[in-house]
């Protein structure tokens, strides 16, 4: 028979991790199998070519691609300044010249024979990789990837923009059903990740921006806020490439609910720890979710701590579950039955369903659909 | 296939992987022809932990064993990495005769399409590779507004599965094509699958210009040159293209994908991109019953749309378009910031406050399978369909266009004169038949809510047929037409289009008064109903009931579909919901309190 699996995001006080860490051009890996290192250091770097630019010489210069190309000065491979002489051509009877000059630095690609183009590639920039975990290297492939294998604690958010960063966790000065005001902001919060609160305002995201957090982590947040923040709406739950300065983390959703107790437990109980985020989110195909870690230092225990993937998402009698659609949309209950066959709910579909007992002692009926176990 | 006698077939499953679910349904030829039996599904694996299609779609298919009874699965060929069913066995309760599969899984297939002037080459190259069944990353062409440096940055950042290459008719000008294959080696993506890949590219561009671009792309492509798909201004040929694009899927995208080797290996036919095979079933359907169709299929993630209208000349032409970041869960907030909040509200029969309604829909796309479990919640996502119906079908008439001067000689200047001369295929007033497929059309759970949905999404005029694809077999029935056609057309009439009626909206000059009669519906010769400008109401029959109406316009200026002012006659299979009136002008008019009009019309056509 098969089982009625559910998601649920993860939070996990003491787990072992293995992040891939990779290049996107190939490039140089920087520390071997078996090395420790910290969150915060550079474990690969590669050099990602400049912009290309095709210059169209025939047609700048009024020439044909065959008189172009008696006239280059420069060959495959030349490496030339802004100024540089590409082309040179005399017209009538030598009197009118007709030159072209390189218009920003760069490397000479190619030079089509076909049509009188040149290729002109803009120096390379220098790409670094972090090495994100505080952990061991157990893998090395050369020249592309690594992975590091880490115990933490693991919190993984059901939304969130902006990629990886790091920062001392801080719990903010705010009820948990409350929702975060600027003045809940501390006044330097250079290299912190701040934490608290049902949602924040789109001034307090602002205020703690501008003292220099680099992470908010919250049980939700209004959408028009987060908009606010972003200077744009998003569309597609496919995040973490955000031109942002601080990366927004959401455990529960989007409206004003207040952080799970489970994760507001974890967190507070790393409170003033070095920790890593990233808002990366991708909903749909290999569902990518946001997290946060709080790496332990590593020890003979390690291999003991259960894999990140051990955690079965089974969902019993007596399970604890938040559901996740209106009309009980936020509100956690525990599952008293779960009947086998369909049955009808109020928009008249069919549905399977789970009876379950509210925090406020109701009894309801809810799609099986529509529910997370905490 | 040719040692596949369709004849001889009796028991065919076919699966559907796509991108979360894999749909396992079983044919079978009974007494009284062929019939969809039965229907397992499972979750898709291609990603890890699982990392292998066959694994789901085996699921999927212990699924219909489980519940049809029939025994299909021989687990010992399944161990010893043979074809893993059992032959259909002499009684016929076991077993099979054929194996077929779709595939969406992992993206679907990825393409860029190239041209050089966008409202030609580019996009015969784009409407290629849509009726192929891709997904269109990007249309470059030499006049699409961006420079050059843009262009290759782009071109650099995609990973698509394969690039289409066109440009220029043939015997014409081969520089600019010349110069994008330039462009092409400048920026040299890497293909999505396979590091080792070459980057697979189908140049189908002027045929003079083939050995220069091979030339130029040898080095970093393996290419494969068919024929121009834009061999004079005039004609399209789309047809070579397509299937090179069809052979590279298999070829270098399939066999790249984790599983599908395996699953290659049991079936005899290719495994179709799923749109292909919904595109293919859509357009045998229309052009054998000679009916002028648009059809839908609105999933969570994107919403394509095929259609079969006939062009200026008579003859039926297919289209297909992918709005790839318009559905019903994934992109649902796109439909949200696409079409605006009041856009969304004004279909709603009850009122949500605009905070609450921005956070109901971006919470479903950060909890994509959470179903409506209050009225409200369905009626939110229904005016959402509405609106990514109504913005695909809006995308799809830009690309569903004729070519124009198709029966007359072209000179140069009808080169520029293209964007003024091309027309839209998609005439609402000519459709017979809309089709709508997708959970939240074919699954809603009043049939009336769909045909609503489709109704006012697609902004139908005049007198049309609505139909639901029960349970999402175009796919399956489209692959199984390749070989047997008859007993695909067969399936698809009996178990797959469910008939919920018609829809029948006067159009009209602007001015008339609210409330003025437009047209009357006579029953068998009696006067029955009066259509008034801006009510809704429906006409109710027995289930299927066949009725003989006469519909006659009140106004001179008002058409129903046979021109304006003119009467008609039609005996009619009413389905399951009857005839919807709509007396509201097209687009709709919203003044006033949308809330109190929208709850009129559920209250009038029995949805309250």
């Amino acid at each position: 028979m098969k089982r009625a699996l559910t998601p649920g995001l993860q939070k996990r006080e003491d787990v072992l991790l293995r992040r891939h860490r990779a290049l996107p051009v190939k490039g140089e890996i920087l520390v071997e199998a078996g090395a420790e290192v910290s969150a915060r250091d550079i474990v690969a770097r590669a050099e990602l070519p400049g912009d290309l630019s095709i210059l169209r010489l025939p047609e700048k210069m009024g020439l044909d691609a065959d008189e172009v190309l008696q006239g280059i000065k420069v060959k495959v491979g030349d490496r030339l300044l802004p100024g540089d002489l590409i082309c040179e051509r005399s017209g009538l009877f030598g009197l009118m010249k007709s030159r072209f000059l390189a218009p920003h630095a760069g490397e000479v690609e190619f030079i089509s024979a076909k049509t009188g183009h040149l290729g002109l590639r803009a120096a390379s920039r220098k790409v670094e990789v972090l090495a994100y975990l505080s952990g061991r290297v157990v893998e090395v492939e050369a020249g592309k990837s690594l992975v590091i294998e880490a115990r933490a604690a693991l919190v993984q958010g059901i939304f969130g923009v902006g990629g990886e960063r790091s920062g001392t966790l801080k719990r903010l000065a705010v009820a948990a059903d409350e929702i975060v005001q600027p003045q809940h902001i501390p006044t330097d919060a250079q290299g912190l990740v701040l934490f608290g609160g049902a949602s924040p305002s789109l001034d307090a995201l602002r205020q703690a921006a501008a003292a220099g957090a680099a992470g908010f982590i919250c049980g939700s947040i209004d959408d028009r806020a987060l908009s606010g923040f972003l200077g744009y709406d998003i569309g597609i739950a496919m995040t973490g490439d955000e031109d942002i300065s601080m990366s927004i983390i959401l455990t529960e959703g989007f409206g004003s609910m207040p952080m799970s107790e489970r994760a507001l437990e974890l967190l507070a109980a790393s409170e003033g720890k070095l920790t890593v985020i990233n808002g990366a989110t991708q909903v749909r195909a290999g569902a990518v979710r946001p997290e946060i870690i709080i790496c332990k230092p590593l020890s003979a225990a390690a291999s003991s701590s259960p894999s990140e993937t051990d955690e079965a998402g089974v969902l019993t009698k007596g399970a604890r579950v938040r559901i996740i659609r209106h009309p009980y949309f936020g509100m956690e209950a525990e599952v008293l039955d779960l009947p086998q066959e369909p049955e009808r709910i109020e928009t008249g579909a069919y549905t399977r369903i789970l009876r379950a007992k509210l925090g406020d002692g109701r009894t309801v009926s809810v799609p099986r659909a529509n529910v997370e176990l905490v | 296939m040719s040692s596949i006698d369709p004849q001889k077939l009796q028991v065919v499953l076919v699966t559907d992987c796509g991108s979360t679910t894999t749909k396992a349904l079983l044919f079978e030829r009974m007494a009284d022809g062929w019939h969809q039996t039965c229907r397992g599904e499972a979750p898709t694996t291609v990603e890890e932990p699982v990392a292998d299609v066959t694994v789901g779609a085996l699921n999927a298919v212990t699924e219909i064993e489980e519940l049809s009874g029939r025994r299909i699965l021989d687990p010992t060929a399944l161990v010893q990495g043979l074809v893993p069913f059992l032959p259909r066995s002499a009684d016929g309760r076991n077993g099979l005769d054929l194996y077929l599969s779709t595939s969406s899984a992992g993206g679907g297939l990825q393409m860029l399409v190239m041209g050089v002037v966008r409202q030609m080459t580019t996009e015969s190259a784009e409407r290629a590779a849509l009726g192929a069944g891709a997904i269109v990353l990007d249309a470059i062409s030499a006049d699409d507004g961006r420079e050059d440096h843009e262009r290759v940055e782009r071109i650099r950042h995609l990973r698509p599965d394969i690039v289409l290459l066109c440009g220029g008719i043939d015997s014409g000008s081969r520089s600019h094509v010349i110069e994008m294959a330039e462009m092409l080696l400048a920026a040299s993506p890497r293909p999505r699958f396979g590091d080792t890949l070459r980057l697979p590219v189908i140049y189908a561009g002027n045929s003079e210009a083939a050995a220069e671009v091979q030339e130029i792309l040898g080095g970093m492509a393996q290419i494969s040159v068919v024929e121009n798909v834009r061999p004079v201004l005039e004609r399209e040929n789309l047809g070579p293209a397509r299937e090179a694009i069809h052979e590279f899927f298999l070829k270098h995208v399939m066999s790249h994908s984790p599983g599908y080797s395996r699953l290659l290996s049991w079936t005899p036919l290719p495994v179709m991109p799923t749109p292909a095979a919904v595109g293919d079933m859509v357009r045998t359907y229309a052009i054998s019953q000679n009916l002028q169709v648009l059809c839908v299929d609105i999933g969570g993630a994107t919403s394509d749309v095929f259609s079969v209208f006939r062009n200026q000349a008579g003859e039926p032409v297919f289209n297909r378009t992918v709005s790839a970041n318009l559905g019903m869960s994934y992109s649902i907030a796109n439909v949200l910031v696409e079409a605006g909040v009041d856009a969304i509200a004004r279909w709603l029969p009850c009122r949500i406050e605009t905070t609450d309604l921005r956070d109901r829909l971006r919470n479903k796309m950060i909890r994509p399978t959470s179903i409506p479990q209050s009225m409200e919640d369905l009626w939110l996502e229904q005016a959402v369909c509405r609106e990514a119906l109504r913005l695909s079908l809006q995308h799809h008439r830009s690309l569903a266009v004729g070519l124009s001067g198709v029966q007359r000689q072209r000179g140069i200047a009808d080169i520029f004169a293209q964007g003024k001369s091309r027309y839209e295929l998609v005439d609402m007033m000519k459709l017979d038949v809309v089709i709508g497929s997708g959970g939240v059309l074919s699954h809603a759970p009043e049939r009336i809510q769909a045909m609503l949905m489709m109704l006012e999404g697609f902004g139908l005029c005049g007198l049309t047929q609505i139909t639901v694809d029960s349970i999402f077999m175009l796919p399956h029935l489209g692959v199984f037409s390749a070989l047997h056609p008859a007993a695909a057309a067969e399936i698809f009439g009996r178990d797959c289009l469910i008939n919920l009626g018609w829809s029948l909206v006067p159009v009209f000059p602007a001015g008339i008064p609210a409330g003025t009669p437009l047209a009357e519906v006579l029953i068998d010769d009696r006067p029955k109903f009066t259509i008034k400008k801006g009510e809704v109401s429906r006409a109710e029959f027995e289930p299927d009931q066949k009725v003989k109406l006469k519909l006659v316009p009140l106004h001179k200026a008002v058409d129903l579909g046979a021109g304006a002012g003119e009467a008609s006659e039609r005996t009619l299979d009413m389905g399951q919901c009857g005839l919807l009136m709509d007396g509201r002008n097209r687009p709709i008019e919203f003044a006033g309190d949308s809330v109190s009009a929208q709850k009129q019309i559920y209250q009038r056509i029995g949805l309250i």
